[in-house]
């Protein structure tokens, strides 16, 4: 492409070399044909969190949250207050009255956390002066409370009162919420450590399982009951070298990046973000379904499995993927067809003691990771995604932007109804 | 010497209803009168004898120093009126009887009245100078004028007869505007002069009551300086009275107009207005409180009161105030520019006015999709086109209102009545069959013009005579409401007599005429008679006969003076209905105004103004929009791939013309903007000369950018832009000659753009293209209106409507490419329709998934 521009004709090279990634301009089963773009923020956004079926909130750098109409595009409101950039939010749900509220708690590097009502747009609660910036969030719906985690894991209620915390860590910890009458006690069950790297994700993946991915590619399933390993995956990218030529490249390759940035689970399936691939693996029984080592040609930052087998990711490439698990038509060769033979003998070998990593391409039952479409329009990583099912999909990214995709299709025969019920409404008809 | 007067009528058809429509013929209100090409005559010789090249407008007053003058003509140009003689001219237009002039001391009263009367609309013919006038006269205000007001006129002057009649209401309600800003500014002026009167009054009083105390002191009470004193301080006494009278009246005016609610600038213009009425009212009551203490010590003006001699307000040997002294400054230009703006929307011929008229009105209702491809016009004409419709609401036709038997106002027939001014008319008092002008006396030398102009305000104080100036304020403008309701053209069985109807206002009181005068066309003589057709339309015309004693003896030409004049004359307040129009009448055009108006048309393609409806921008004009049509056949001609870019603009799809020489690419933006739909008012979806990276959101925002391409660091992120969002763009690169793009076969878009094409001018291409961009646009509108193919049977129906989408559309002859254009300019409609004009809002920006192919030359 860009070589067609700076004069020479076409760029049958760029073609061949990624082939299996360079989806080109056809993409049939891509049915975001409607983008909006919303501008509102001054700097990275990382955020976005669903508010109801309508709204939804972004958050970056910045230190705005912004409210918006999936709908319309419309900027609804701006939460003004923090003073620094926002480094988690969530969506906390609660009962008051009979009636569900729902409200934003926003926690930033200017350590406060906020708790907002994103109706009004004013700031219910504020706590300033936490000893350190909070990291992460999470709301117990069950008991009604929610924790943030810095340095210090905090349990805090719903007026904003700290129950209790805990010192700092720095493993897997397993920590305890005692519930006696009103006091709430957090302990320390057991520590885990099993990863021989830092942590960079943890999700739960059903009632009985939750999974764990490292830095330098341990994908470990845990029994959240008895905090036993159910299984555990090292993933390294490694493929047998098919031809002399990745000897060559591989001198000009950076070691590829094997840090699980990402995962989500649906509860059977979990999708990592591998460095710059995917990777999907069967927690049932226990094997890989699907992985594609070089999905995206950054790191991946975000993914989300969808209902129908399909998934997405989006990358620091500043764009958003589609991709459908389809089985594969030869099960004979099922890697051949995603890699690129570039790295043969760079894997490292050294296989941890516990439990066997599986060899991956003899995996029987593999099916591939098709790429069925791709949204470009962000100049910069896209940080997150929301998809809201059919009303569109949102991607807010490091430009500043957001962008609202949409199902073309489905918005012309929404708006054809909005204008059959103006002209019914003016008496046009 | 003044030619006998011509004698006009203005009459109203009324269909007989059996005639035979075709049913595939154009419907009635989209003809435009053909030209009679049965006489075999060249329609290009031109044989009027009009000494001016082409219409202008003059603006005339009757200075009561020097008579009847022309003050200035619009354009302000010798050339315009050639030979021809304005001062003669403003003669004849000034010598129309005008009731609006009288002011004085009514009958009954013992102060000055000023008399707020409408302006008088006439139609003025004078065969022999070939010239044709709509007159407007109005009255200003002058202290220092003889009864106060100084009669001005307004000319609309023509050489084509025809054009004056048929946009007689059009030119009213222009003119109205005009004259309105006239007196607008005139009343704040003649407000600012009274006072400054009274504050020298109420001075000389204060003066003169110091003297006459020192004269009694002196003299004591009874010495005739002391009487001499007194009385002369009584004098002033009066004076300040009526002054402060007139103050009152003329201050008391725009509140009642208000209520009447008549004067469209008024509403146009309401912060002007209320600065006016506050200074008026403001000033008015600070002056009524204020003594002759207070008074010199006012702040708020700077006015030295000076010490005047106690006598009348009337003056006659002094310099008289100019136009632009009489009405405010402002006013003044504001009036200007109003003459200005009327002089060139009806420049050209009359078939011309005719068909931007025709369009207008269409495209006023075409206001769903006609923003995609036609522009908005109302700035074309300086946002007068809406008032268009107003005046055709607002009947101001003149209207001869004579006593006689009370019809009801629905059958109320609008029309000028031919009403020569001589002395000893009988029309004010006289029933409708006797209320003609005696022809007669018509042929005889006109009436010298001085007396007629007096004449016509005594009449007037006749007409009125036991009616209080108040009064007939109140039931002219009751008049006026009246007028807007009243339906046109009732039938009139008798045709051989004149027929004025009169009107009464409910409580019986008359109605201030305003009188309508053709003077001087003796032509009528010469026109053949054409009795059969005469038989067709006089059974139904209200004609207001005059020749009836003039030609007694000669019933033909009687009969044929009937029809010619009925069938010139139409439909005086046809405005943008046309449902009046009878295309048999109005296909007889007698040659003369042929060839008056091909001389017209000449004149007005030279010029740049567009009375073309098609002008984009406000920057872009006639020329530039020809330019354009000529600059896009050279694309289609020199680039075999013009379609698929064209088809690109029309789906949609941004086209990027990518380029090293910006003059070259600002060529090719200029050869293809005609091409994008929902251009913009000012073309605000084509960036012609963009030399930064261009983001994702001007996708959104343009559809056709010009794109420069560098060497420097700034072109590489260009073409990185370029790169990333290949998939929505096309490129047409203009230095390799190249276009990248989706493909497009199709039969739609080489109709457009045929390279073979036969057409040689760009203007000609570009109507071309206009015809079958109105023409996709028909089926958009189809194709968006349509219930049965969006609307789900039931709610989950999603596949189903994208299936009877797309069978509609391949029913209407498109491939699946041309789809994307109608389903593109669906959305577009579908947008606009839901969101109003107004661009404001998130616009998306719909795409598509298609592979692009390199074209090349």
């Amino acid at each position: 492409m860009l070589r067609w521009i700076l004069g020479g004709r076409e760029a049958q090279g760029t073609v061949e070399k990624s082939a299996a990634l360079f989806i080109g301009e056809e993409q049939p089963k891509n049915c975001f044909t409607e983008m909006q773009v919303l501008k509102g923020h001054f700097d990275i956004v990382r955020f976005l969190v669903q508010v109801d079926d309508l709204r939804f909130a972004s958050a970056g750098d910045d230190g705005l949250v912004l409210i918006w109409n999936v709908e319309t595009g419309d900027s609804l409101i701006e939460l003004r207050g923090h003073t620094q950039q926002i480094t988690a939010m969530i969506s906390y749900t609660f009962i008051r009255g009979g009636n569900a509220h729902t409200a934003l708690i926003t926690a930033s590097s200017d350590r406060t956390l906020s708790l907002w009502d994103p109706d009004s747009g004013n700031r219910v609660q504020n706590i300033s002066d936490l000893q350190s910036p909070v990291k992460c969030l999470l709301v117990l719906v069950r008991l009604d409370v929610w924790l943030s985690g810095g340095n210090e894991l905090c349990v805090w209620n719903r007026d904003f009162e700290l129950q209790c915390k805990t010192v700092h860590h720095s493993d897997a910890v397993i920590f305890k919420l005692n519930l006696s009458g009103s006091d709430i006690v957090v302990m320390a069950m057991r520590h885990l450590a099993d990863h021989q790297d830092t942590i960079h994700s943890l999700i739960h993946i059903n009632d009985g399982l939750f999974a764990s991915g490292s830095h330098i590619g341990e994908l470990i399933i845990w029994d959240s009951v008895d905090w036993t390993i159910q299984a555990y995956e090292h993933i390294l990218w490694e493929e047998p070298a098919r031809d002399g030529q990745s000897e060559f490249k591989l001198n000009h390759q950076k070691q590829i990046e094997r840090s699980i940035q990402h995962m989500s689970s649906d509860g059977e399936y979990i999708v990592a973000a591998v460095g710059s691939g995917l990777y999907v693996y069967n927690v049932l029984m226990k094997s890989v379904v699907a992985y594609r080592r070089i999905a995206h040609d950054s790191n991946v930052l975000h993914t989300v499995l969808q209902q129908d087998g399909r998934l997405m990711s989006c990358s620091e490439d500043g764009s958003v993927r589609m991709w459908e698990l389809q089985d594969l038509p030869l099960p004979a060769e099922p890697a051949s067809s995603g890699f690129f033979g570039m790295f043969g003998t760079f894997g490292r070998s050294s296989k941890q003691t516990g439990p066997p990593a599986k060899k991956i391409p003899e995996v029987p039952g593999l099916r591939s990771l098709e790429l069925i479409g791709d949204l470009i329009g962000h100049s910069g990583a896209v940080q997150m995604f929301l998809s809201f099912k059919e009303k569109g999909l949102v991607t807010c990214s490091t430009d500043h932007l957001l962008i609202i995709w949409k199902d073309g299709e489905f918005q012309s025969q929404l708006r054809s109804l909005a204008v059959f019920q103006k002209l019914e409404e003016n008496q046009e008809l | 010497m003044i030619g006998s007067p011509d004698v006009v009528a203005l009459t109203k058809e009324d269909d007989f209803g059996d005639s035979f429509t075709d049913p595939c013929s154009l419907p009635e209100e989209f003809s435009v009168p053909l030209f009679a090409h049965a006489a075999n005559a060249n329609p290009w010789t031109k044989t009027s004898y009009a000494k001016f090249s082409k219409d202008f407008i003059l603006v005339s007053e009757f200075s009561e120093q020097v008579g009847p003058q022309p003050l200035l003509t619009i354009p302000n140009d010798p050339k315009v009126c050639g030979t021809f003689d304005l001062n003669y001219f403003s003669l004849r237009i000034m010598s129309v009887d005008y009731q609006a002039s009288f002011v004085g001391h009514p009958p009954g009263s013992n102060y000055p009245k000023l008399n707020f009367v409408a302006d008088s609309k006439v139609v003025l013919g004078d065969s022999k100078e070939g010239a044709f006038a709509y007159v407007h006269h109005l009255t200003l205000y002058d202290l220092e004028a003889r009864g106060f007001v100084r009669p001005f006129c307004l000319a609309y002057i023509s050489a084509d007869e025809r054009k004056i009649m048929h946009q007689f209401q059009e030119l009213s309600s222009e003119f109205s505007k005009a004259s309105e800003f006239l007196k607008s500014g005139n009343r704040k002026a003649f407000a600012n002069e009274l006072e400054k009167k009274l504050k020298d009054l109420e001075y000389t009083r204060s003066v003169l009551h110091k003297e006459t105390e020192l004269q009694k002191m002196n003299n004591g009470c009874y010495s005739t300086q002391a009487i001499e004193k007194a009385n002369e301080l009584a004098n002033v006494e009066k004076s300040i009275y009526e002054h402060k009278d007139l103050l009152r009246q003329i201050t008391s005016y725009p509140s009642r107009k208000k209520d009447v609610d008549f004067v469209q600038h008024e509403m146009e213009k309401p912060a002007d207005t209320s600065v006016i009425d506050d200074t008026l009212n403001s000033n008015h009551s600070d002056v009524a409180d204020k003594t002759v203490e207070t008074e010199s010590e006012s702040r708020k003006s700077s006015y030295t009161p000076q010490l005047i001699k106690a006598k009348s307000a009337k003056c006659f040997d002094k310099r008289l105030k100019t136009m632009e002294e009489l009405c405010d400054a402002s006013f003044f230009h504001q009036t200007l520019e109003q003459l200005n703006i009327i002089e060139k929307s009806f420049r050209g011929d009359l078939c011309l006015i005719y068909t931007s008229q025709i369009d207008r009105a269409l495209l006023s209702k075409q206001s769903v999709t006609s923003f995609l491809f036609e522009a908005e016009r109302d700035w074309e004409y300086g946002g007068t086109s809406t008032n268009f419709s107003i005046s055709s609401n607002n009947p101001t036709v003149p209207i001869l209102n004579i006593s006689g038997e009370p019809l009801s106002l629905d059958s109320y027939t609008t029309c000028i009545d031919v009403d020569h001014i001589k002395p000893g008319v009988e029309s004010m008092e006289g029933p409708p069959e006797s209320s003609t002008s005696d022809i007669t006396q018509e042929t005889s030398e006109a009436a010298d013009t001085e007396t007629k102009g007096s004449f016509s305000s005594d009449k007037s104080i006749e007409a009125f005579g036991g009616v209080s100036p108040s009064s007939l304020q109140a039931n002219y403008f009751d008049g006026l409401e009246r007028k807007s309701k009243v339906s046109i053209a009732s039938p009139s069985e008798n045709t051989s007599c004149s027929v004025a109807v009169p009107q009464m206002t409910s409580d019986g009181n008359l109605v201030p005429m305003d009188a309508a005068c053709c003077i001087g066309q003796d032509g009528f003589i010469f026109e053949e008679p054409l009795p059969e057709l005469a038989q067709e339309c006089c059974g139904d015309t209200v004609v207001n006969q005059e020749p009836l004693s003039l030609l007694q003896g000669d019933p033909a030409l009687q009969v044929d003076y009937t029809l010619e004049e009925s069938a010139l004359a139409e439909s005086p307040n046809m405005g943008l209905t046309f449902s009046e129009l009878n295309t048999e009448e109005v296909a007889k055009i007698n040659i003369e105004d042929v060839s008056d108006s091909t001389s017209f048309m000449s004149a007005s393609t030279s010029s740049d103004q567009a009375v073309s409806p098609f002008t984009y921008g406000s920057a872009l004009t006639l020329k530039q929009k020809k330019k354009a049509g000529h600059s896009a056949l050279r694309f289609i001609r020199q680039y075999p791939f013009a379609q698929q870019a064209i088809f690109c603009l029309l789906s949609g799809r941004t086209l990027v013309i990518l380029g090293v020489d910006e003059g070259t690419v600002r060529k090719l933006v200029n050869a293809l903007f005609i091409f994008v739909p929902n251009l913009g008012k000012y073309g605000e979806t084509v960036q012609p000369w963009l030399s930064s990276p261009f983001q994702l959101t001007d996708l959104q925002r343009w559809k056709l950018i010009g794109l420069q391409r560098a060497a420097s660091p700034a072109g590489s992120s260009i073409l990185h832009s370029l790169n990333r969002y290949s998939r929505y763009i096309s490129i047409l690169d203009c230095d390799n000659k190249t276009l990248r793009c989706p493909p497009y076969k199709g039969t739609l878009v080489s109709h457009l753009a045929d390279h073979r094409t036969q057409i040689k001018r760009g203007s000609t291409y570009f109507l071309h293209v206009q015809g079958m961009l109105t023409q996709l646009t028909a089926k958009a509108f189809l194709y968006t209106f349509c219930h049965h193919i969006h609307l789900p049977m039931d709610i989950n129906d999603q596949g189903s409507v994208t299936s009877r989408r797309t069978n509609f559309l391949l029913q209407l002859g498109y491939t699946v490419e041309e789809s994307k254009i109608v389903h593109y300019l669906s959305e577009l409609i579908k947008q606009h329709y839901i969101q109003g004009s107004s661009k404001g809002g998130n616009q998306s920006f719909c795409f598509n998934y298609t592979t692009s192919y390199l074209y090349k030359i």
